[in-house]
């Protein structure tokens, strides 16, 4: 029900507020929303906290860009390309780090990250530490638009895509897999849950979700490098959006999304100026106030006036 | 070749400096710091300061900024920590980060995003070892760190205290039954590891760049020392801090610069794959 309104109201807002600069907060907001809720199939439902997802958005970003450069393909291709490179990294990944738990697992994330950067910054066919850019283009067969608008569709047409996703996956078999392996891995093998299969789809599948993603990001900046792809503040932005909306919940990202993008945005344009960080301090305060004052997101907020 | 490896363990050695507070919290509070890297920068500030507007050097104001940092660390743990004690383990490594980007952005904007570095400390200058010059300030560093673990160590395996530590890391409801004030061994652990950072943070200011975000620089290799060597091992996070450092060194001699952090992951990547829980953790 909510989600048919947000839906609505995300089909009209381009009409109402013309102005790119608004649209573009909404593409960015709608793009973290989509990517919290992919790292919450491993995150929250399957409870392996990963702070290395930055690294399949970036290998998503990096195949499409490097596709479309090098063997002219276009991103109709290269993003699902993108897709499928990030899960076959995952499965890759997943071996050997889906056994460890807790802060381990995390740590282990952590890790792939910073190997994934250093290879990314050494791989000159790749742009090496400068990236690749995307070619200056008005085409609809690349993708590549200079209007702002085209990129809102598409971004809208992938977010609707990606809840539909993860609600349909959520609400089968995996999803309750998922969920008995985060309360206890212990009971759910005994009760006969292929533990390794599922963990290992959930990380595949998020992969793959943030890897096209990552297709759609590199194509809409029309840049990407190491920096700011296999960066450990993208990876902690996802996690706090998910973190700030609620973990383990359908909705919890993309509301999450919904308030702390527009918040940062805001607080770049208006305090961004002076060059003095101010934005970045306020969304430090703001992590740690959400923190103490809404430890469970902020999903929460209608569970308690209900209780009330 | 011996030069690599000596220049290696004396990085490994302020590593393991660095890693040992973030063991000791991690270990007997379950928390992982992520402003442990902003506490440093905070110690390299204060030493700094004393430093331009004091004169005092870095090797004596390395008391100051360790009370100061232990001072830190009871408000980090008093504002943030405690009322966070029953919120999920993510929650609360999150808020960590947050304060460590608040740190970091005041930092920023109290004192510039300027490298700074102090001209001439009582340590500067270089010493010949058996035909390997080493820089006399990393040298003291690796001693006084040496020296400062080998005290952890023994406050907290050999003292009455520590095996309190001890009790409180392995069960926090057994611990509070038999009378030990399980907040205030965590206030106690979280101030200690402040106050090391803040030793290996002043120390650091006589070989150095100052700058707002040098927290990232050690903190990321403390957290692979910390977890390598198992989850709250001292011995382990000390032992996997110079490997680290000696692993970096020798990278750099034998292969390609660009490579030193990549090589360091891979065995982190390793141990992890045939030691879940770390060189020396617990099962």
């Amino acid at each position: 029900m909510i989600a048919a309104i947000a839906v609505v109201a995300l089909a009209i807002f381009p009409f109402a507020f013309p102005d790119p600069f608004y649209q573009q907060i909404v593409v960015t907001a709608l793009m973290y929303g989509a990517l919290g809720a992919a790292w919450n199939l491993v995150g929250g439902f399957l409870g392996r906290v990963s702070f290395g997802h930055a690294v399949f958005l970036g290998v998503g970003g990096y195949a499409t860009l490097l596709l479309l450069r090098h063997a002219n393909v276009t991103p109709w291709i290269g993003i699902p390309a993108g897709g499928i490179v990030a899960a076959a990294i995952a499965l890759v990944v997943g071996r050997p780090t889906l056994r460890l738990t807790g802060h381990y697992f995390a740590m282990a994330t952590i890790a792939v990250l910073a190997v994934a950067h250093v290879l990314m910054v050494n791989w000159s066919f790749a742009g090496g530490a400068t990236g690749i850019e995307a070619p200056i283009a008005d085409s609809f067969r690349l993708l590549l638009f200079r209007s702002r608008v085209p990129y809102y569709w598409i971004a809208f047409a992938l977010a609707v895509a990606t809840f539909a996703a993860t609600l349909a996956l959520v609400r089968a078999k995996p999803g309750y897999y998922w969920r008995a392996i985060n309360g206890d891995e212990a009971a759910a093998r005994a009760l006969g849950v292929p533990a390794e299969r599922y963990k290992m789809l959930a990380f595949v599948l998020s992969a793959a979700l943030t890897g096209i993603w990552g297709g759609f990001y590199a194509i809409y900046v029309g840049f990407i490098d190491p920096d700011s792809a296999f960066s450990l503040t993208l990876s902690i932005q996802i996690v706090l959006v998910a973190i700030l909306g609620g973990v383990g919940t359908i909705v919890g990202p993309w509301l999450g999304a919904a308030l702390l993008i527009p918040l940062a945005e805001g607080m770049r344009v208006a305090m961004g100026g002076s060059g003095k960080g101010f934005d970045l301090l306020l969304y430090g305060v703001a992590i740690v106030l959400v923190s103490l004052f809404l430890p469970r997101g902020l999903i929460t907020l209608r569970w308690r006036r209900a209780a009330a | 070749m011996l030069e690599a490896l000596s220049t290696g363990l004396f990085n490994g050695l302020v590593y393991a400096a660095v890693a040992v507070g973030l063991a000791l919290i991690w270990g007997i509070t379950d928390v992982i710091n992520f402003a442990h890297g902003d506490f440093l920068m905070l110690a390299m500030y204060v030493a700094y300061w004393l430093f331009t507007l004091g004169h005092v050097d870095p090797t004596l104001s390395a008391p100051i900024a360790a009370c100061a940092l232990a001072l830190v660390g009871f408000l980090a743990y008093a504002l943030i920590i405690r009322p966070l004690s029953r919120a999920p383990a993510m929650i609360v490594i999150l808020a960590t980060f947050g304060l460590g980007l608040v740190l970091r952005q005041l930092a920023f904007i109290a004192f510039s995003p300027d490298y700074r570095n102090l001209p001439d400390t009582w340590l500067s200058g270089s010493i010949r070892l058996g035909g390997i010059s080493l820089g006399r300030p990393q040298v003291a560093t690796g001693l006084v760190a040496l020296a400062m673990i080998i005290v952890l160590f023994v406050l907290v395996y050999r003292t009455r205290w520590g095996h309190a530590l001890q009790a409180v890391a392995e069960d926090r409801q057994a611990a509070s039954l038999v009378g030990i004030a399980c907040d205030r061994v965590n206030a106690q652990v979280w101030m200690l590891g402040s106050a090391a950072v803040g030793v290996t943070g002043a120390l650091l200011t006589s070989f150095f760049y100052v700058f707002p975000s040098v927290g990232a620089v050690f903190v990321l290799l403390a957290f692979v020392a910390v977890a390598m060597g198992g989850f709250g091992s001292l011995p382990g996070a000390f032992l996997s801090g110079i490997l680290i450092g000696v692993v970096e060194s020798l990278t750099g001699y034998w292969f390609e610069p660009a490579y030193k952090t990549a090589s360091i992951f891979v065995i982190f990547l390793l141990v992890l794959w045939y030691r879940p829980r770390g060189l020396f953790g617990r099962w």
